[in-house]
């Protein structure tokens, strides 16, 4: 392939979406969208979760066929089929959970699935490892392609699944969230190389929501909202702020419910449970925190940030590297979720099938956190019902029916009863990894009272989610999470979602 | 009208689909008394009905612990191995014939059996070690148990046969009380006992949730690491102790007599519709699975068969029986 001139000079575009629209069961996700990459070009998509990037790329590589639109490669109509016919047609994906495999060599990966063979059949090692050095140095790298995977850091490997989409001969490639894990200077590196390619006449789509690196590496920006395009614009004349008014819509900051929040931290508040400095050797990197009696923390952040991993090391599900707790002034060390339990922290996961039984009843699915305190051997099913029949007239719980299967109710009950198993006896801390996700507006609104309730009665709560609305509902105080670090804390004073995802 | 005949079709669906598992077994063992009854004149009387309990007895024994086991969704492959072991190691402590050519340790009956069940204790400790502390995959860790107890009981025999017990063992193994062999009362217990702890503690709940859902049970604050090492330590004291009955039962102790039992004990547990993927079933499923096993067993002998054809039937048996356990899961999870 050859360097071609950068942008235009009557060439058509590499690729050329016009008029895409996209629905799911009538709801559209994507409305007449119109973009644009040029060959030699880097274009950043940005918007929030749900704006409509991920099905807008699940379109370019052919995951999903049922849409409305056009979609042009080098001025060619294509209708991708499957993924594979995407392929075929030189578009490549990066994904941000990496596809290598951890077991196999720097070489076997980039040759992965096709392998060259000699002439008995056999797999040409020499060929492939001399081929995936020569593929790895274009790039500016230097990696022993004889190096086992899992053994090199993740922005390596990332670089290797990129030249192994490089290899399979793509022109169009996709990277989402490439620098969500990556160091500032595996950032740098990851620029370097994507700089190298674009100078081959490739295209890039450089999905992120870390808006500096966004405008830092792409020479046009699009922002999707609300399943529609609303700018693109060349990155050389956008600012932050401008991209991200773009996102949230111009003139609506404080206008809608969960758009800005008022906080009110109050340091004469008792600390419950403060965590000093916590590493957990992979993703947490000296994280403080400290929850107080009777306040909300909210804590906020990109997926893959750490929140996922703080609010396990909190509940004694993985243990810390470094860094210490202290419970009420006191340390402490969770060995297992049963010792935090003990201890009086409680837990409700961003998954409810996490910590809900499906086939069991609901009564059991409430009493299980509080069983020893029910009695201390035998069981006592009428008390079971009895609270859990208590707890889902509390909650309005939907059928009100202790005996029903849990699997029988809808998501937001569900949700429900995850947090009714900590509210018989009231936890010292209540950790709620993204409460309201995926519920809809009735039961949103109820999770968030009895949250805000529980507050009210003296419960140290911390609340981590990765959408903003949820944080601004929901928090006293906020501290935002970046690549396994604090990078902001609001304790008080006006804030409004610009400033969450400014800080994000 | 018409609604609610739908509602209660579908009610009476998803009640079929959930008692799948134990409807199941209960008319496999209706189909094959009735067919034995019919094929043989000399099956179906109280006489042979004893001798099945007591054919059975020590099976039983063994799978009330795998039971447990099962039900936390882990296997214990190394039952019947340890039954061997803590048998041949109640023989070793025990003063032998002159005739018996074994370098053993006798001690008074009631030392003996205290320190042969800590044996038992022993092997369930290292395999609790293993699977939760460690982390190896209880399929494995229980086989290395098993080549581990087979080499106790190789060293302690070597070859020889042991005949000698502690009184209370010899009683219990092969005495009776009333006409009733001790060994069907000793099973009954334990099934009993089974039945209670897992029915109505606390700790029989956090077995069945934890089998249910691991994480959610983890995710409750349940220490499913102490719940995983309990069963297993439950699961070897339960073999050693139908180990030590057995080799009075039998009237020796010596090496690979149990080599039967594993399959059988398993077999009684999946047949009886206890889930291999956790948290459904229970003892009552698994006297189910021992009355087919044992019904089976017993009737092959009173028709005509190839006895060789035998071993075929209850491959067939055993492999129709994991069809419908893996089926019934799916119907489960798929409601």
């Amino acid at each position: 392939m050859t360097a071609q001139s950068l942008s235009g000079g009557g060439l058509p575009p590499l690729l050329q979406l016009s008029n895409v629209s996209k629905s799911f069961g009538g709801i559209a996700a994507l409305k007449d969208v119109d973009m644009t990459l040029q060959a030699g070009e880097i274009h950043g998509l940005v918007g929030e979760n749900g704006a409509g990037k991920s099905t807008t790329m699940k379109i370019i590589a052919g995951v999903y066929h049922d849409y409305d639109g056009e979609m042009r490669i080098d001025g060619t109509k294509v209708h991708f089929r499957s993924a594979r016919e995407a392929l075929a047609a030189g578009i490549g994906m990066v994904h941000q959970e990496l596809s290598t495999v951890p077991d196999l060599t720097v070489a076997e990966n980039v040759f992965l699935g096709h392998q060259p063979l000699t002439k008995m059949g056999t797999v040409d090692w020499a060929r492939i490892n001399k081929e995936a050095t020569r593929l790895i140095a274009s790039l500016g790298l230097d990696i022993d392609p004889r190096t086992r995977m899992g053994s090199l850091p993740v922005g390596l490997q990332q670089l290797v699944e990129l030249s192994r989409v490089l290899f399979s001969g793509a022109r169009i490639i996709i990277l989402d969230e490439p620098t969500s894990a990556l160091s500032p200077p595996e950032v740098k590196r990851l620029f370097d190389v994507l700089r190298k390619i674009k100078a081959d006449g490739r295209g890039i789509i450089f999905i992120s929501h870390f808006l500096d690196d966004v405008l830092e590496i792409s020479d046009t920006v699009t922002v999707f909202r609300n399943g529609k395009k609303v700018a693109t614009e060349a990155a050389a004349t956008l600012t932050k702020d401008a991209v991200i008014s773009h996102m949230i819509g111009r003139g609506s900051i404080g206008m809608h419910m969960g758009e800005s929040a008022e906080l009110t931290g109050d340091d004469s508040k008792p600390v419950v449970l403060a965590a000093e400095a916590i590493s957990d050797g992979r993703q947490l990197r000296d994280v403080s925190l400290k929850l107080r009696a009777g306040e909300i923390t909210g804590v906020y952040g990109f997926m893959g940030c750490g929140q996922i991993e703080l609010a396990r090391a909190l509940f004694g599900k993985t243990r810390i590297k470094h860094g210490r707790f202290l419970l009420n002034g006191a340390q402490k060390s969770f060995k297992s979720t049963a010792a935090a339990r003990g201890e009086g922290i409680a837990f409700v996961p961003e998954n409810r099938r996490m910590m809900l039984f499906r086939t069991e009843p609901v009564y059991k699915n409430i009493s299980i956190a509080i069983l020893d305190r029910i009695h201390r051997l035998l069981l006592k099913p009428k008390a079971e019902r009895d609270i859990a029949g208590t707890r889902a007239k509390d909650l309005q719980i939907r059928p009100p029916n202790p005996n029903m299967m849990l699997g029988s109710l809808s998501g937001g009950n569900q949700q429900k009863v995850a947090l009714a198993k900590w509210l018989t006896h009231l936890p010292k801390v209540l950790i709620l990894s993204e409460p309201t996700r995926g519920m809809d507006v009735g039961a949103k609104e109820d999770v968030i009272r009895i949250v805000k309730d529980l507050r009210d009665r003296g419960v140290a709560i911390l609340v981590l989610s990765t959408e903003p609305e949820t944080i601004l509902t929901l928090a006293d105080r906020v501290s935002v999470l970046r690549k396994g670090m604090v990078a902001k804390e609001f304790n008080s004073g006006t804030i409004h979602k610009a400033d969450l995802l400014a800080a994000a | 009208m018409s609604v609610t005949d739908i509602q209660q079709t579908g009610r009476l669906k998803s009640f079929l689909k959930d008692q799948l598992r134990n409807i199941a077994p209960v008319f496999t063992l209706l189909a094959l008394v009735i067919f034995f009854s019919v094929a043989s004149s000399s099956f179906f009387s109280v006489v042979n009905f004893m001798n099945i309990l007591s054919q059975i007895s020590i099976t039983a024994i063994i799978a009330v612990g795998l039971t447990y086991v099962i039900l936390t969704a882990e296997i214990d492959l190394s039952v019947a191995a340890i039954a061997n072991a803590v048998g041949i190691t109640i023989a070793f402590f025990t003063m032998q014939p002159d005739y018996v050519n074994i370098a053993n340790l006798p001690l008074p009956g009631i030392i003996a059996i205290v320190l042969t069940l800590l044996t038992a204790l022993a092997f369930g400790l290292i395999t609790a070690f293993g699977v939760t502390w460690i982390g190896i995959p209880s399929f494995i860790m229980t086989l290395a148990i098993m080549q581990i107890a087979n080499g106790v009981s190789a060293l302690l025999v070597r070859g020889q046969i042991a005949y000698s017990y502690p009184d209370l063992i010899t009683m219990l193994g092969s005495g009776s009380i009333f006409g009733i062999r001790w060994t069907i009362i000793v099973a009954i217990l334990f099934l009993g006992i089974g039945h209670l702890v897992l029915t109505y503690t606390r700790f029989g709940r956090y077995i069945y949730m934890t089998g249910g859902n691991r994480e959610a049970a983890e995710y409750s604050g349940v220490n499913v690491k102490f719940i995983i090492g309990s069963v297993m330590v439950i699961s070897a004291v339960c073999s050693g102790i139908a180990g030590m009955l057995a080799v009075a039962y039998f009237g020796s102790a010596q090496q690979n007599q149990f080599d039967t039992y594993l399959l059988d004990a398993i077999a009684a547990v999946v047949v009886g519709g206890t889930s291999l993927f956790g948290g459904r079933g229970g003892i009552g499923n698994t006297i189910i699975g021992l009355l087919v096993l044992g019904v089976l067993n017993n009737g092959l002998d009173h028709i005509q068969i190839d006895s060789f054809l035998k071993i075929l039937i209850r491959g067939l048996i055993l492999l129709s029986a994991l069809i419908i356990n893996v089926y019934a899961q799916r119907l489960k999870e798929s409601e």
